[in-house]
């Protein structure tokens, strides 16, 4: 079962080492959104402080929803979806090994580059590891939610648009808690209760989420 | 299709039986067929035949569980395979009508990851010589700059090591296949029923292999 996951994680990570174009779209894509927004409203630094957590958080969403479309997709298309389906492990424990590798691949990126686009908002640096820690805990939980969305989505026309408009209603408490985090912090009060609000999500998305999307897909399979 | 027997199942709950009782199967509001039953032992063949778009994909996805009849069910051992879930997919290898293998990794990649995943455990001499058989590039190149025939060959190099595996269901296995390639898959499906194994394929065209059973859906 185990051997079952580590394989699809691996698989996953080696398709997106042979095309590495596709990771650094994802990644450029959070920069360049993060980077507009102090060109289009003026180098006011209290302003900048004030709406980095939200924008930050916001292109972070953005960024991680636009490979969740291939994330089923391509193997929808060239059949190893069925094959993961007729698999010796139970879809489930597939569906979560591919939630983990779209995050290594989309989630862990961002997190990582965070505090770089933190200082374009001149955002104090002790609270670049809240920042950090916010994403940490909640791009996985986008990946698993985000999943469940690609997994319901899948094979149908403009799936990409229907995608959007299903996936971003869920993303909303992430969004709250993750950019109240920071918020919080920098007021003084420390973002502690939010951190671990989306402790909580996450642990409830990864319980639930790869049962969820396992039923998906043998929906959109059938 | 063969009411006596029925009886003969109930009796053998533990080898290895595949079947199928009344099917119905709808697509788009069209029934494609109905009371179909068929029944396979260990040994035995079955070609599903008929035009296209008679149901030959649906009927062997259905087989293999990966969509329900709307009337009917398909019992593996004696236990309906919805219930069976992995226990039964472990038996069985699908080869669809794609061909399951990924542009960007080689064949020897894709066939490596297609064991684990079916929960195989095959040492890397046995996946090179499968890849071998099937005359398939062994340095790095992908997949996708192969041809669509060398392509549904590291698809197929997959029977080389299921021996162990019980049922084959395999989808248009011969098309895009040159006739070498027809002539080793034909070996393989042969040798894989004379040591007990059980096989259904669809074809529209004659496989050259004696099937037992032969289900036309017009």
């Amino acid at each position: 079962m185990f051997a079952a996951a580590r394989c699809v994680v691996l698989r996953d990570l080696l398709l997106a080492a042979r095309r590495p174009g596709d990771v650094a779209t994802a990644l450029l894509f959070f920069v360049i959104v993060a980077s507009l927004f102090p060109l289009g409203i003026g180098a006011e630094p209290n302003l900048l402080r004030a709406i980095a957590p939200g924008v930050i958080w916001v292109a972070a969403l953005l960024s991680s929803m636009l490979s969740l479309g291939r994330l089923f997709a391509a193997d929808y298309d060239d059949g190893t979806l069925e094959q993961m389906l007729l698999g010796a492990a139970p879809l489930g424990v597939v569906a979560a090994a591919k939630a983990l590798a779209h995050w290594l691949i989309a989630g862990l990126p961002l997190v990582a580059i965070a505090p770089v686009i933190a200082l374009q908002y001149d955002l104090a640096a002790e609270l670049w590891g809240v920042l950090a820690l916010s994403l940490l805990l909640g791009t996985p939980v986008l990946s698993l939610l985000g999943a469940v969305g690609a997994a319901l989505t899948l094979g149908l026309r403009g799936g990409g648009v229907l995608l959007s408009l299903l996936v971003l209603p869920l993303y909303v408490p992430v969004l709250i808690m993750g950019a109240g985090a920071v918020e919080m912090a920098s007021a003084g009060l420390g973002g502690g209760g939010q951190l671990l609000l989306l402790g909580a999500m996450l642990l409830v998305a990864a319980a639930f989420a790869p049962w969820a999307i396992s039923a998906a897909l043998r929906i959109s399979l059938e | 299709m063969h009411p006596g027997r029925w009886r003969r199942a109930s009796f053998c709950n533990n080898c290895d039986v595949l079947e199928a009782s009344d099917l119905e199967c709808e697509r788009g509001g069209r029934t494609l067929f109905r009371s179909l039953s068929l029944f396979l032992e260990p040994g035995e063949s079955l070609r599903i035949a008929g035009a296209n778009g008679s149901g030959k994909t649906s009927l062997l996805r259905i087989l293999c569980g990966l969509a329900a009849p709307s009337v009917g069910a398909v019992r593996w051992r004696g236990s309906p395979i919805a219930a069976l879930k992995e226990d039964y997919a472990r038996q069985l290898v699908y080869l669809g009508h794609s061909s399951a293998v990924k542009g960007d990794l080689t064949a020897a990649e894709n066939l490596s990851i297609a064991c684990t995943l079916a929960g195989l455990h095959v040492p890397k001499s046995e996946l090179r010589a499968a890849l071998e058989r099937f005359g398939l590039p062994l340095q790095e190149t992908p997949v996708r700059r192969l041809s669509q025939g060398q392509r549904r060959r590291a698809a197929l190099a997959r029977l080389c090591v299921s021996a162990t595996l019980p049922l084959w269901l395999l989808d248009e296995p011969f098309s895009a296949l040159d006739a070498a390639g027809i002539d080793l898959l034909r070996t393989l499906v042969v040798e894989h029923l004379a040591r007990g194994g059980m096989a259904a394929f669809t074809t529209h065209q004659d496989p050259g292999i004696a099937a037992t059973h032969v289900v036309d859906l017009g």
